[in-house]
C-alpha cells in the first residue's frame, strides 16, 4: 500500500505543478522555486513531516521535498550545535545530492556531447 | 460577394478552426501524473532500501536523494530524461531527477562556450533559483523553528 500512496503523493504534486504550466505564464523555474520554498515552509510548519509519513519515499522526490530538507537540516543541526548548525544544516541532507549533481554534471559534459 | 465565395470563406475558416492545435490540458495532468507517480515509486523503494541498510536518523534522506539526483544524471547523459521530460512534462520537471536534468544537461549544453564560463558558470542556470530560494526559506523557517522551540524549554 505504501507504493499507492507515494505514487498518489508525487503524482499529485506533478499535477499540481501541471495545472500551473497551463493556466499561469509562469516558467518551469518559476514553478520549481515555489515549490522548493512550499516545501521548507510546510517542513517548518511540522505538515510536511506529516505528509512523508503517509507518503514515505513518495515526498522526497518532488522537488518540495528538497526544500523540505534543507528546512529539517537546518532545524536538526541547528539544535544540536546552535547557531552554526543553523547554517551548515542546510546541506546536512542536501549537500550529498548536491556534490553529486555537480561531480556527475561535471564528468558527464566533458564526454557526453548534447543531442541536437 | 457572391454566396459561393462567402461560402468557401466560412467553410475555410471552419477548417482552420478545426485543424488548429487544442490546447490538450487534460492529457498532459494524466501524463504529468503518471510520470511523477512512477517516480515517487522509484523514491519510496529507494527510502525503504535506505532505511532497512542504515536507519540512522535522516541518513536515509540524503542517500534517497543523492541515488535519485545520479538517476537524473545519467538517464540525461543517456539522452533518455529529455524524452521523459517532453512527454511527462511537469512530471519529469517536479521530482528531483528533473532537477539533476537541469545541471548536467546545461552543464552538457554550455560545455561549447568553456570550461570555465560555460560549463562551470551555466552549471547551474535553472537550479542556481531553486537552490537560493530553498537555502533561503529552508534557513529562515528552521531558525524560526529553533527559535520557538528554544523559547519554549
Amino acid at each position: 500500500m505504501g507504493y499507492v500512496w507515494a505514487f498518489l503523493a508525487s503524482g499529485l504534486v506533478c499535477v499540481l505543478a501541471q495545472l500551473l504550466y497551463e493556466y499561469t505564464k509562469w516558467t518551469p523555474a518559476h514553478v520549481l522555486v515555489l515549490l522548493t520554498v512550499t516545501g521548507a515552509i510546510l517542513e517548518g510548519l511540522g505538515v510536511y513531516r506529516l505528509f512523508q509519513n503517509w507518503a514515505g519515499g513518495g515526498a522526497l522526490v518532488p522537488v518540495s521535498g528538497f526544500g523540505a530538507s534543507i528546512a529539517r537540516g537546518v532545524v536538526a543541526e541547528g539544535q544540536r550545535m546552535g547557531w552554526e548548525g543553523l547554517f551548515s544544516g542546510v546541506f546536512e541532507y542536501t549537500g550529498l545530492g548536491l556534490a553529486a549533481a555537480i561531480i556527475a554534471g561535471f564528468f558527464i559534459a566533458l564526454v557526453a556531447k548534447p543531442k541536437e | 460577394m457572391d454566396g459561393k465565395a462567402i461560402d468557401a470563406q466560412q467553410r475555410y475558416q471552419k477548417l482552420v478552426k478545426d485543424n488548429a492545435p487544442k490546447p490538450k490540458v487534460g492529457r498532459n495532468l494524466w501524463r504529468a501524473f503518471l510520470v511523477g507517480g512512477a517516480l515517487g515509486v522509484i523514491g519510496h523503494f529507494l527510502y525503504g532500501l535506505f532505511e532497512a541498510i542504515e536507519p540512522t536518523k535522516g541518513e536515509s534522506t540524503a542517500t534517497t536523494l543523492a541515488s535519485l539526483i545520479f538517476i537524473g544524471a545519467v538517464l540525461t547523459a543517456l539522452g533518455v530524461y529529455d524524452s521523459i521530460a517532453q512527454w511527462g512534462g511537469a512530471g519529469a520537471a517536479v521530482p528531483i531527477t528533473g532537477f539533476a536534468n537541469t545541471i548536467v544537461s546545461a552543464a552538457m549544453e554550455f560545455r561549447r562556450e568553456g570550461l570555465i564560463l560555460g560549463l562551470g558558470s551555466r552549471m547551474f542556470v535553472i537550479a542556481g533559483p531553486v537552490l537560493v530560494y530553498g537555502t533561503v526559506a529552508g534557513f529562515l523557517t528552521g531558525l524560526a523553528k529553533v527559535a520557538i522551540m528554544n523559547l519554549l524549554h
